[in-house]
């Protein structure tokens, strides 16, 4: 079986052929520019995955939410369920880049962290 | 009104990514007395509202977040000391480089400045630019205003979606909206392809199984005080729409990604030189304008599909507007002494428009250029007094992605005529 990818590691987006035997296992790919490419082509036909990032929201903050990511990809399979538990996730300010937010989201072994700061909100 | 004249080296219109950039840049050049104007409350430009990943994979080989890509250069800017007046609007700038600005605490201030770089970035084009037919209902944003609504500001402004143009900040509003909760009915572009990079039509869209309609387009927005819903249909050849395909779609939010024009009124008031095609900024190789001391960098002079792109270009400016200043406010080659660049057959313009004769002090310098169409298995051909100076075969070329070719001081060096010209060849 043949699966063609469309290359996401880079703009170029390189269209690349796996092939697979009837075990799923990958014996072959072309059409990749670069290394990165048959990296990405084999994972995405044998284990998807994706970076997730969101907002989640932040108790007294100057901003009502900080932008988060996980901080590595996480299964594509897990990106409705990490959603859901970021929904319900609340932090209280001030809140800065590389704040863990989140541990082990979507039972994935994955941190979601923030990737911007929230200062508290001052009285004036 | 305050007159005193408040004398700065350089001023540096605007803090997103291709301000903070130029001004670190001049300011590691030698140039302390700095000040970047920016109109929103924060630093980092549209960067703060782009929370997805992807940027910064050419200048750190990091995927970062837009946010985090924002704040390696404000901290690198604030270690550095530069000033940065954020809350504040520039309402003027003259060709002799006096910059009119307002805010709420000096009310308004004019800045005398010896060079001025403009990086105000771009806007959106809005319904008014596509003259959509129907009344005035709520629920039509703008891809960069959702944006910002959602990851900012904290509000879903509708939860039936209908996205217009396959720009990047569309198909990224697509998946966006889909993780917040709101229904995503489908993309409909104008045109035969994507405008967007692949790597968003795949992480957007298919991961989500958002439909995407090429050839298509809105003929009418229905719902007077809140949108209730849409008509589209498909175009012909000349892009109009076919009677016979018009279908009604009911949804309460549609979202427009249709194109993004340089922000120029400024530049326009500082009688700088404008290309008619694009909107954008006509600099030189040095990233110098039509006007003296005033130099251009980022959105304001192309659309980049990269923030990485806009870095390195910028970077440039702040280099080349030091020099300017070191050099006693002159330019380091001759402005008069130049190549001019045209763009032809395929190439819909190039940056940059200019090419110094004397090369030396700017070396290889990068020509970005857009084509007009899809072509596959075409050379980009750079061509002088009809001889040949460079030709780069590629294999595909689209609108949506920016095209380089590096053209040497060697290159540079066989030129033999004012005219070059840069052309797609099958």
């Amino acid at each position: 079986m043949k699966k063609i990818i469309t290359c996401i590691a880079c703009p170029r987006g390189c269209q690349i052929e796996v092939s697979l035997d009837d075990n799923n296992t990958v014996t072959g790919v072309i059409g990749n520019l670069c290394p990165k490419g048959k990296d990405y082509s084999v994972q995405e036909v044998t284990q998807p995955q994706r970076m997730l990032t969101t907002t989640v929201r932040v108790n007294n903050g100057v901003y009502p939410s900080v932008p988060v990511k996980t901080q590595s990809p996480i299964p594509k399979e897990s990106i409705m369920q990490a959603i859901h538990e970021l929904s319900k996730v609340c932090v209280s300010a001030p809140v800065f880049a590389g704040d863990i937010i989140l541990e082990n989201v979507a039972d994935s072994g994955v941190n979601v962290i923030a990737t911007y700061n929230n200062p508290k909100i001052t009285e004036e | 009104m305050n007159n005193i004249a408040l004398q700065k080296d350089l001023i540096v219109i605007g803090a997103g990514p291709a301000g903070l950039a130029a001004a670190i840049e001049a300011k590691k050049n030698g140039i302390d007395d700095i000040l970047v104007i920016e109109r929103d409350e924060f630093a980092g430009g549209i960067l703060r509202q782009c929370i997805h990943d992807g940027f910064g994979l050419q200048i750190f080989g990091e995927r970062l977040t837009g946010p985090e890509y924002a704040l390696r250069f404000i901290d690198e800017a604030n270690e550095l000391g530069i000033e940065i007046l954020l809350n504040t609007f520039v309402l003027d700038i003259s060709n002799d480089k006096k910059v009119t600005v307002i805010n709420k605490d000096t009310g308004i201030q004019v800045y005398s400045a010896s060079s001025v770089i403009l990086s105000m970035g771009c806007r959106e084009r809005n319904r008014g630019a596509i003259l959509i037919p129907g009344d005035r209902p709520a629920g039509i944003y703008t891809a960069g205003l959702v944006q910002r609504l959602v990851n900012i500001d904290g509000y879903l402004p509708g939860k039936k979606a209908v996205i217009l143009g396959s720009g990047d900040i569309g198909l990224i509003m697509a998946r966006r909206l889909t993780l917040e909760g709101a229904q995503v009915l489908g993309v409909y572009e104008l045109m035969s392809y994507s405008s967007g990079l692949k790597r968003n039509i795949v992480q957007c869209l298919e991961d989500f199984n958002i439909p995407l309609y090429f050839n298509h387009t809105v003929t009418q927005v229905h719902g007077k005080e809140r949108l209730e819903g849409i008509s589209v249909a498909e175009v012909d050849s000349n892009r109009r729409p076919i009677p016979a395909t018009e279908r009604y779609i009911e949804c309460d939010l549609l979202v427009l990604s249709v194109g993004l024009i340089p922000e120029n009124e400024l530049s326009r008031n500082a009688n700088v030189t404008l290309n008619n095609k694009t909107g954008g900024i006509i600099v030189d190789d040095t990233l110098s304008t039509s006007v003296d001391g005033i130099f251009a960098c980022g959105n304001v002079v192309h659309v980049h599909d990269l923030v990485d792109f806009v870095t390195y270009e910028s970077r440039k400016a702040g280099k080349f507007a030091a020099l300017y200043l070191k050099n006693n406010n002159s330019n380091i080659a001759d402005n008069k002494d130049i190549y001019n660049i045209s763009a032809q057959n395929g190439v819909r313009y190039v940056v940059p428009n200019k090419i110094h004769k004397n090369n030396s002090g700017i070396g290889n310098v990068d020509m970005l250029f857009r084509v007009d169409n899809v072509y596959n298995n075409v050379s980009v051909v750079i061509e002088c007094n009809g001889k040949t100076i460079k030709k780069v075969p590629k294999k595909t070329v689209t609108p949506g992605e920016m095209e380089k070719v590096i053209l040497t001081s060697r290159d540079i060096s066989q030129l033999d005529s004012d005219e070059v010209i840069i052309r797609l060849e099958k």
